[in-house]
């Protein structure tokens, strides 16, 4: 049996229409795309970052950049692009809150984002596909939605080329628009772009994203991936990002240690949040870190389980959630009202942050409406712990158990009786003196 | 570190506090800072003794520059994250965390960080943290507890631990004889070389009451010193009326923003200024004071082109970007041209709420130069600008 679900899908280049609502004009193909047809003599800004660790651009003053140099690129670029009027619409007059509640999730109203369009089937039940070069992929996008390319530099500090040719042999890593954007500064960061990779995750690619995170150097700004299955709509290898200066509900989200990999790297486990995950950090290099997420990123591939990954915090701290909404949705296991808000629970949504189509879903979005959804895309408890033993197994860790790590107790929990008070005249009524 | 930011460190301390208030702080033998959010950066503009001590570091290392120098490899993500975010929406915060002294070996601690308000308009003008040095006891295993079931959000979640900057009245309960017992000696006799920095570590009740203590102390001696100064701070705020106040999380995001830009406000009468950069009042040879709550009219001048300035009022009027050539002055009167974009920055509401103004000074020099160029630079400031007031008035727009 083939699973399938019907969504309209997202544009994310004003080229992703029907191929008859464009016209041939100019040379090539009439698009400036990134085909052979208009690529010759073809010029985008290169940004090329340090390659070892992470070093800042030093200029004298009047060449210092007004933020960070990524940053000022990148924003700069994609006011750019508004005001040349890319856009489908305008994502800062899109009405937006913190929902009050403990995890304080994000609900935005985006009644422009949705197409009037009728529903595409998606096949929901293979993460790996092969890449489809008739379908719409980046290759066709118009080079004005394009901001920059990024690659590592052979220099010992960032460089940055304002007029760089795109060097087909090279096949440049890029940084493009996304036209239906969920927040300002919404990208997408097409590693290898004339490749052509299907949507699935490598250890070059994915260390090519965390250098990313690392470069912006803002931890509001976050990196995402979907996989096929895991409401990913196009199968060319992108990750998103964008902009949005607040916490994420998944970033409070208690965390426990379950195991430290040979490089250092602390895999935890989320703890009270709807959707079950694992969390990544440190690590003795930044490669360390990128390596043990992508191979625990193509086992899950490999083992044909959707899935998605938040870069947060700078690099520092990755989140990966396996899921099964969308075979949920497919064999009709999903409650109608949930899928009346046609929120599609791909990184973002899990991560907090909910794009809401009606006015009603906002204005009634409440902290146990988001957990209802968010808890239909999480595995059960006891698949989640067959997903992670199956990922230990993948990259050879076995998970550490409490008895024989008095030292690793659980980070950030409270197993600990209540310490016996001991008593200081005068300092033992203080707390409850306190308005809190 | 640069001689201006020096001088802004001293300033931020001298104009709210009256002559002794070092003296004071120097006397308590407590672990803290005091930063200032509106300085680039966040800088520590005030170190204790204590702290010096428990951290190893000597004064001059340690002004100016940010908290997070102290953290490290093994510090707890999350617990970062979660000072942050109370830095964002200035409120108090308590969390353990694990911090490194110069040598760089690790310590667990108690953190305690709360906003200073200004009595006279509500704005945080500082930031206090305390350190309690957290002694570590032997966990438990605790056995039998269920990994979902007995899930405590103290660490990250900040909620339980968050107490309000307390009362006078628990000030006055002196109670520094016990501190002066427990705080820094301790510390120093403390084996650091065995320090389990993996496992969590949960404060003492006993640690977490000090601390509140602590600042009640600290607060209590700021307030005295600023009292003096006719510049009362307090610890709560209490004028919430001023409409065009703008909270420390955005200064300190505007902070970043290494560019002449001022940002006045679109729902006030004659959108007034409500935020100037460094480098404008550096441009244009102003003082803060002397430009807030004015309109930027007042750069214009004899020789300013009105109808460039009636373009200016067009492009406001239809909530449109705009960018001119115009010719300013100088506080001093002397002229320059100001390559000028003006951007309306929409609120979390959709609506616009603000318009941001950016000035480069039109010189044969800066157009040769590399890097960004003028238009792109522009762009860069609308943006962060954008990015910063949509993240700020999300929490806002809510109440």
């Amino acid at each position: 049996m083939m699973l399938k679900i019907k969504r309209v899908p997202t544009l994310v280049s004003n080229f992703q229409k029907d191929e008859d609502e464009i016209g041939a004009r100019g040379v090539g193909c009439g698009r400036n795309c990134l085909r052979n047809c208009c690529l010759p003599g073809s010029k985008l800004p290169l940004y090329a970052f340090k390659n070892l660790s992470y070093g800042k651009f030093v200029a004298d003053e009047t060449m210092e950049p007004p933020v960070d140099f990524l940053e000022s690129l990148l924003l700069g670029e994609w006011e750019d692009r508004q005001q040349k009027g890319l856009f489908r619409y305008d994502v800062t007059a899109c009405e937006t809150k913190v929902i009050p509640g403990e995890y304080g999730f994000i609900a935005q109203l985006n009644e422009g984002r949705h197409l009037k369009k009728r529903p595409t089937e998606f096949r929901v039940d293979k993460v790996l596909q092969p890449f489809d070069g008739s379908k719409f992929n980046f290759t066709k996008v118009g080079q004005e939605e394009l901001l920059f390319q990024f690659e590592a530099s052979d220099e010992d500090e960032v460089q940055l080329y304002p007029d760089a040719p795109i060097d087909a042999e090279k096949s440049p890593s890029v940084v493009a628009i996304n036209v239906s954007p969920i927040e300002y500064g919404h990208v997408l960061l097409i590693p290898k772009v004339l490749e052509c990779l299907p949507q699935r995750i490598d250890r070059d690619s994915f260390l090519l994203a965390l250098h990313m995170a690392v470069e912006a150097a803002n931890p509001y700004f976050r990196l995402g991936y979907n996989s096929l299955g895991a409401f990913a709509t196009i199968n060319h290898l992108h990750f998103q990002a964008y902009y949005l200066a607040v916490q994420f509900p998944i970033e409070k989200a208690p965390t426990q240690k379950i195991s430290v990999t040979g490089a250092r790297v602390k895999i935890s486990e989320m703890l009270n949040y709807p959707v079950r995950g694992l969390v990544f950090e440190g690590g003795n290099t930044l490669e360390d870190l990128a390596n043990v997420v992508s191979d625990c990123c193509i086992c899950l591939q490999e083992n044909n389980i959707p899935y998605n990954v938040l870069i947060s915090d700078s690099g520092k701290r990755i989140f990966l959630l396996p899921q099964c909404y969308a075979e949920k949705q497919a064999l009709g296991e999903v409650s109608p009202e949930l899928l009346d808000t046609q929120v599609n629970p791909a990184v973002w949504e899990i991560s907090g942050h909910m794009v809401l189509k009606r006015k009603e879903d906002y204005e009634g979005a409440t902290e146990a409406n988001a957990w209802r959804l968010l808890a239909e895309v999480s595995l059960s408890e006891v698949r989640f712990q067959e997903v992670t033993a199956l990922i230990f197994e993948a990259i050879g860790l076995s998970v550490e158990e409490n008895e024989h790590a008095p030292e690793g107790s659980p980070e950030d929990l409270d197993v600990t009786p209540p310490q016996p008070m001991e008593e200081i005249d005068g300092l033992s009524t203080h707390t409850t003196m306190v308005p809190v | 570190m640069e001689k201006s930011q020096l001088g802004l460190i001293e300033q931020s301390f001298n104009v709210k506090y009256s002559d002794g208030v070092r003296e004071a702080l120097d006397e308590l033998p407590d672990s803290f800072t005091i930063t200032d959010p509106s300085i680039y950066g966040h800088p520590i503009v005030y170190a204790s003794w204590g702290f010096l001590e428990v951290f190893g570091y000597s004064k001059n290392e340690v002004i100016g520059r940010n908290g997070r120098v102290f953290q490290g490899p093994k510090t707890n993500r999350r617990s970062v994250m979660a000072i942050r975010e109370a830095i964002r929406e200035e409120r108090g915060i308590q969390i353990s965390l694990l911090n490194y002294r110069k040598d760089g070996t690790p310590f667990w601690m108690l953190f305690h960080m709360c906003p200073v308000y200004s009595e006279k308009d509500g704005r945080v003008v500082h930031f206090l943290g305390v350190q309690v040095p957290i002694l570590r006891r032997r966990k438990s295993l605790g056995g039998g507890i269920g990994r979902k079931g007995g899930v405590c959000h103290d660490g990250g979640n900040c909620r339980e631990a968050v107490y309000r900057c307390c009362r006078r009245e628990v000030c006055s309960n002196s109670i520094m004889g016990v501190d002066r017992a427990v705080s820094v000696d301790s510390v120093a006799g403390l084996d650091h070389t065995d320090v389990d920095v993996e496992g969590p570590c949960e404060a003492s009740d006993q640690e977490k009451t000090k601390a509140i203590v602590i600042v009640n102390n600290i607060m209590s001696v700021l307030a005295n010193y600023s009292e003096l100064r006719g510049r009362l701070v307090n610890d709560k705020r209490c004028c919430q009326s001023v409409t065009s106040l703008l909270s420390s999380s955005l200064t300190i995001s505007f902070g970043r923003i290494k560019q002449s830009f001022v940002l006045t406000d679109a729902q006030l009468p004659d959108m007034p200024i409500v935020y100037a950069s460094d480098a404008f009042l550096k441009l244009t040879g102003f003082l803060r004071h002397e430009v807030l709550g004015r309109n930027c009219r007042f750069l214009s001048g004899e020789d300013t082109d009105r109808g460039t300035q009636l373009q200016i009022k067009q492009c406001i009027q239809k909530e449109q970007p705009c960018t001119v050539h115009i010719l300013n002055y100088r506080k001093d009167g002397t002229p320059f041209w100001n390559f000028l974009h003006i951007s309306p920055i929409r609120s979390a509401s959709g609506k616009v709420a603000y318009f941001v103004g950016i000035q480069i000074e039109d010189t044969s020099e800066a157009r040769g130069k590399q890097g960004l160029n003028p238009e792109m630079r522009h762009r860069s400031v609308v943006a962060a600008v954008k990015v910063a007031v949509r993240g700020w008035s999300m929490g806002a727009s809510t109440s």
